[in-house]
């Protein structure tokens, strides 16, 4: 039911974020400065800002941006720190040493101070934000998985997996990491909504996308200065944020639960 | 002569004097100690002791496995004239699974949850025995139905929550014999399971053991699994082989202490409403890390002497066909 939900907000959000050329919403920066300030009207649902912009569209348009942001850094980071962490927990030893002093170099400085750090050293831009995240969050992955490799290893048919000669990048890839995928799946639900806000974060600073173009960060930093007389630039663009990340917590959670209760339901 | 190299053609596994230590603090504790046994061809040997007492950890160091920081420190697993402790490592990931299988105790985790069993299979036939894949379904097909389970066909693309523990422990061996190994490690392979459910796997193993002509090691806490089930008895103790000898010779008439307290402390069928009460073996379980001098049993030992401080713990090699190594008891009491 929860997964269901979840699966439902966050595919609207998908479709519509896809298909917005092809409903009418096209151009994102078209000004109209007769309409500027527009509360919202059955025109313009989510009314306008100072350059008379249409919010919805900005807001569908940004929806691209940023879905793909969370999607994209979520999964690259998940595969790379899923790996690593398997190797860790896995090898144990001088591996498992060596990278997990990495994970801990990386996860002990501030989250958004490294990346903020990172986006600068890149230049300010959606590349920057891209290899900020990528570069700090793999580590949790890595972490996570490793825990996960250290409990799986001594189950009795990764020893028989072992013991039967198979090889062991078959008994990783193959045999393991189906049992991994389930906490990083979970995991990774939250971690794209932090993405999203992270790059939200970014670009209201000026390091992440810059302005003109659409993103729900920038819609919203730029509509702060209006707050008192026209709540809807910052207010409604914040709520579909909030609902997008509402539909994968709940997606997080759903899968949770029917993973928990698939696998392990054995008894 | 000729008859002595006939019997070591025959042999498939020799192993002599194995020492498995665990790093510790203070240097090593011992698993295994000077540990010796033989497997000829279509034998089974029956390995009997308390828990830790290094059972598990000499089945796995034949493969190569012991569990880290344990190691093989010295003596010599010869298989099939070769010796396994110098074998390169993708060599001995050969011998695992092709020539060496293993079944375990627990059949509630020995399936890989996420696989269903034909995949399980299948897979040990392709890996192995380089089967197409529609070889090796057929093939999986047949050994399930060897097994025991109804309706193979189905059971297939069962996943291992679906079926019960007897039901897994039938696909565990169906697995451990794909590949047609020559000798099978069973590590308490019915520990896990119902009395009835235990005799079913076991004349199931029986009767595999027949038709193939494999042979298996089968390791047990339960004197009477092994006593049914084994041509030839090891009784371990703390790591030391205390007593070894036929089957029927050994339970029959034990040597060690060990061995007679293990069979006293075991209700007998045929004897019930005779005999007294059943007599425990007094005391606890050996902690390795502080074994007394010379033989490990003598804190609980009802013979105990002055002499046993000295006692080498060597079977007696006068008698190979059935050695102990108590050098003062005998199977009538003190010699």
């Amino acid at each position: 039911m929860t997964l269901w939900l979840g699966v439902g907000i966050v595919g609207i959000a998908v479709i519509l974020a896809i298909g917005t050329n092809w409903i009418g919403f096209t151009n994102p920066n078209e000004q109209d400065l007769g309409a500027s300030l527009l509360a919202p009207s059955v025109a313009h649902p989510f009314g306008t800002d100072e350059l008379g912009r249409d919010i919805l569209t900005r807001v569908l348009h940004g929806a691209r941006i940023d879905l793909s942001f969370g999607l994209i850094t979520t999964y690259v980071s998940l595969v790379i720190g899923m790996f690593l962490g398997a190797l860790a927990g896995y090898f144990g030893g001088v591996t498992d040493t060596v990278l997990m002093r990495v994970v801990d170099t990386v996860i002990s400085f501030p989250f958004i101070v490294l990346i903020l750090a990172i986006a600068s050293i890149v230049g300010a831009g959606l590349l920057g934000a891209y290899v900020g995240v990528l570069v700090v969050s793999w580590a949790l992955y890595a972490r996570l998985t490793r825990g996960e490799m250290l409990v799986l290893r001594e189950t009795q048919y990764m020893m028989a997996a072992e013991t039967l000669g198979l090889p062991v990048r078959r008994i990783i890839f193959v045999h393991a990491i189906p049992n991994l995928l389930r906490a990083n799946l979970v995991f990774s639900m939250s971690d794209i909504v932090l993405n999203i806000l992270t790059l939200a974060a970014l670009s209201y600073l000026g390091l992440g996308v810059r302005p003109p173009t659409a993103e729900w960060g920038t819609i919203i930093a730029q509509g702060q200065k209006y707050l008192r007389t026209a709540w809807w630039i910052s207010t409604l663009p914040g709520i579909v944020v909030v609902l997008v990340g509402v539909g994968f917590a709940l997606i997080g959670d759903g899968l949770a639960d029917r993973l928990g209760e698939d696998v392990t339901g054995a008894a | 002569m000729r008859k002595q190299s006939e019997a070591m053609e025959a042999l498939l596994l020799k192993v002599d004097d194995l020492t498995i230590g665990f790093a510790d603090r203070r240097g090593f504790l011992l698993a295994a100690n000077r540990v010796s046994f033989s497997v000829p061809k279509d034998h089974t040997l029956g390995m009997v002791g308390e828990s830790g007492c290094g059972k598990s950890v000499t089945l796995r160091s034949l493969l190569g496995l012991v569990p880290y920081p344990g190691e093989v420190i010295a003596g010599s697993i010869m298989w099939m004239g070769r010796d396994l402790r110098g074998v390169s490592k993708k060599k001995l990931e050969q011998i695992r699974g092709k020539d060496i299988s293993m079944i375990f105790q627990d059949p509630t985790s020995c399936l890989n949850p996420v696989f269903s069993v034909g995949d399980q299979i299948t897979e040990m036939l392709r890996l192995k025995l380089y089967m197409s894949r529609q070889k090796a379904y057929a093939r999986a097909v047949e050994l399930l139905d060897r097994v025991g389970i109804p309706s193979p066909k189905l059971r297939l693309t069962d996943y291992p929550h679906q079926l019960s523990g007897g039901m897994r422990q039938r696909v565990m061996i169906a697995i451990a014999i794909a590949s047609q190994p020559k000798l099978l490690l069973a590590d308490e392979p019915t520990t896990a399971l119902d009395v009835t459910i235990q005799d079913q796997i076991l004349s199931l193993l029986a009767e595999i053991r027949e038709e193939t002509g494999m042979s298996m090691i089968l390791v047990s806490h339960d004197v009477g699994v092994v006593a049914q089930n084994s041509d030839e008895v090891a009784v371990m103790y703390a790591g030391y082989l205390v007593e070894r000898g036929r089957a029927q010779e050994l339970l029959h008439r034990p040597r060690h202490p060990y061995t007679q307290g293990l069979l006293k402390a075991i209700p007998k069928i045929d004897q019930v409403g005779e005999g007294g009460p059943l007599v425990p073996i007094r005391g606890q379980p050996p902690n390795l890390a502080d074994l007394p001098q010379g033989c490990p049993f003598q804190p609980r030992c009802r013979f105990m002497n002055e002499g046993c401080s000295t006692v080498s713990m060597e079977l007696n090699r006068q008698e190979p066909e059935h050695g102990s190594a108590c050098p003062f008891v005998d199977e009538g009491g003190m010699r």
